[in-house]
């Protein structure tokens, strides 16, 4: 069974105490975007402002758990400032990370428990370039808990998608 | 309460002897057993419930309903005798005509929606719901609404978790239906059923009760209830996934078009046409849950036996240790929602903490053995009101003891530690 300290390590609580870019911009000219987390009821609110071609601010708000929250503020630390088409980059690289736990996990009945996590590393995501977001990367050993750090990225992904289709 | 008999003394209930029962909350996980605090959403089921499912598989299976043969027979006769125990369970009037098998008591809702519903409910008229319907006694209603063009009201709910009914009359005047839990899966309140009906009848309303969290818990006597249809799982209550239960009023359901399409539920198919079945078959198409019937019918026996007055009376001592232990050690730190008396409520206690998310609460728990529920429970509309996106839940069922609300506690302690 895995620990707690893969799924709250000390950046992720770092973050959830003290969120980064905390609250909303002014919409318009801001875009907003809102998301939920279905199971437990989690809302976000994404506001993010683009101009040529580049995420130059980000704000969040809403409410939700330790993961959902960090994710979100991890996130809006990462991509604040870059150009568009490497936000969409690292968002695809982090839900890799989020979806390699399910593409190989053990079915009921054959490994079960007792099951040893798939090495990460063979999977064909480069979680080194994503600095401290790897933090995240144990949320994988927690199957409910990856909707709640992905709330945040699609939420972004989807107000992207709005605001400068690709 | 209405539908609750009695003032005298019920005999205590063994915990030590009915855990035993439970396979999954003896087993040692790692050094101690599950402290299973989830029985709103799901219970456990004991060994003589799958028994008697493994045995009716392996002795006497076959669909039901069909064969001649004597196997056959046998079946059809166990599903329903299962149909029976489970009428008089609740009282039921005529139990081998008022009693429909489903799949679940979300399946029973929505055929009381299309049957029912579809019928007599047209443009403009009303429905009444209240602020702490699980989405099961909501979502159909407003799929209702949005074909038919009803109107949907609320009955609303006070600080403690308790409807406010000063305004039924204005609320009921027009309904057609009004839709209310018989306890909540959230706060535990017990809603005055038999008053609530008085009202509504009176102004020509009926009534459908989600029993979903009640029937487990509480001696069930519809006549008492005074509603017309009501609803529940066999899964809360000892028994299998799979099968739920309607009952209605005979009259009621005798004058109802059917539900699902197919066999079973006719008597006659032309190609120009079908005759439908008699009730309750005419609500039941296809193979229905055979083994699951015979497993639901162990279960009530089973709580037959416990007897539901020691049940309730259990649950009572339980919440109310619950409660003392989460006040004492945790003061102000946890907000507990629902009725502060554990008489007026049932086993189910939803709280937050003042810094601790549910669903982190719900993880260190799970480290410590501990099941308790986080989210929502299917009752968006109640965690509105109540002005949270989450909450954290302990539910009991008739294995709990007072050692698993120690362990819930004392959980709840590393957590706050974790997260200071
Ligand atoms: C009050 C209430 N109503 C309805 C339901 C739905 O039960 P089921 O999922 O078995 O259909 C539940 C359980 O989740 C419940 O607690």
């Amino acid at each position: 069974m895995a620990g707690l300290e893969d799924l709250y390590r000390e950046i992720i609580l770092d973050h959830y105490r003290s969120p980064r870019n905390r609250g909303e911009l002014p919409s318009p000219p801001a875009h907003r975007v809102e998301g939920f987390n279905p199971l437990c009821g989690d809302e976000i609110v994404v506001s993010l402002q683009v101009e040529d071609g580049v995420l130059s601010d980000i704000k969040i708000g809403g409410s939700g758990c330790s993961i959902s929250q960090s994710s979100a503020s991890l996130m809006s630390a990462a991509v604040k400032g870059k150009p568009v088409d490497e936000v969409r980059e690292l968002i695809g690289t982090f839900k890799a990370m989020m979806s390699i736990h399910e593409a190989t996990l053990p079915r009921d009945g054959d490994g079960g428990d007792d099951h040893e996590d798939p090495s990460l590393d063979a999977a064909p995501v480069d979680v080194g370039s994503l600095g401290e977001l790897a933090a995240l990367q144990g949320v994988v050993k927690f199957p409910v808990r990856i909707k709640c750090a992905t709330l945040s990225w699609n939420t972004l992904a989807q107000g992207l998608d709005e605001v400068a289709p690709a | 309460m209405a539908g609750v008999t009695g003032t005298r003394v019920p005999p205590a209930l063994d915990v030590a002897t009915v855990r035993k029962e439970f396979a999954l909350l003896s087993a040692d996980r790692g050094g101690r057993p599950l402290a299973y605090l989830d029985s709103a959403a799901s219970s456990q089921r004991p060994a003589r419930v799958l028994d008697a499912m493994r045995s009716y598989e392996e002795t006497t299976h076959a669909n039901v309903h069909r064969g001649v043969y004597a196997v056959a027979e046998e079946a059809t006769r166990r599903f329903e005798a299962a149909r029976v125990a489970t009428g008089r369970f609740i009282g039921a009037p005529v139990p081998d005509r008022e009693v429909v098998f489903t799949k679940n008591a979300t399946e029973s809702l929505n055929l009381v929606a299309h049957t029912w519903g579809r019928r007599n409910l047209h443009a403009g008229d009303v429905v009444v719901l209240t602020e702490m319907e699980h989405h099961a006694n909501v979502v159909p209603w407003l799929m209702l609404a949005e074909e038919r063009g009803l109107e949907l009201r609320w009955i609303p709910i006070d600080d403690h978790g308790f409807l406010v009914l000063d305004d039924l009359d204005r609320l009921v005047d027009g309904a057609g239906l009004v839709a209310v839990t018989a306890m909540s899966n959230v706060l535990g309140t017990l809603n005055p059923l038999a008053e609530i009906a008085e009202v509504a009848h009176a102004a020509g309303a009926l009534v459908v009760a989600d029993g979903a969290q009640s029937v487990p818990h509480l001696a069930t006597d519809v006549t008492a209830l005074g509603c017309d249809f009501i609803a529940f799982s066999a899964h809360k209550m000892l028994g299998p996934t799979g099968i739920g239960v309607l009952w209605g009023r005979e009259a009621l359901l005798a004058d109802l078009p059917p539900f699902l399409g197919g066999g079973e539920m006719i008597l006659d198919v032309r190609k120009d046409g079908f005759t439908p079945n008699d009730i309750p078959w005419r609500f039941e198409a296809g193979t229905p849950p055979i083994a699951e019937a015979i497993g639901l019918h162990a279960a009530i026996d089973y709580l037959g036996e416990l007897g539901m007055d020691a049940v309730r009376a259990h649950e009572i001592d339980l919440t109310a240790y619950a409660l003392d232990v989460l006040a004492d050690r945790f003061g102000a730190d946890i907000t507990v929602y629902g009725p502060p008396a554990a008489d007026e409520r049932g086993g189910v206690i939803s709280f937050t903490h003042r810094d601790i998310h549910p669903h982190d609460l719900s993880q260190v728990l799970d480290q410590h053995g501990v099941c308790i529920r986080a989210g929502h429970h299917c009752a968006k509309p109640l965690m509105r009101r109540l002005g949270v996106t989450a909450t954290a839940r302990a539910s009991f069922g008739p294995y709990n003891d007072r050692t698993d609300v120690d362990r819930l506690a004392d959980a709840l302690d590393e957590a706050a530690r974790f997260f200071a």
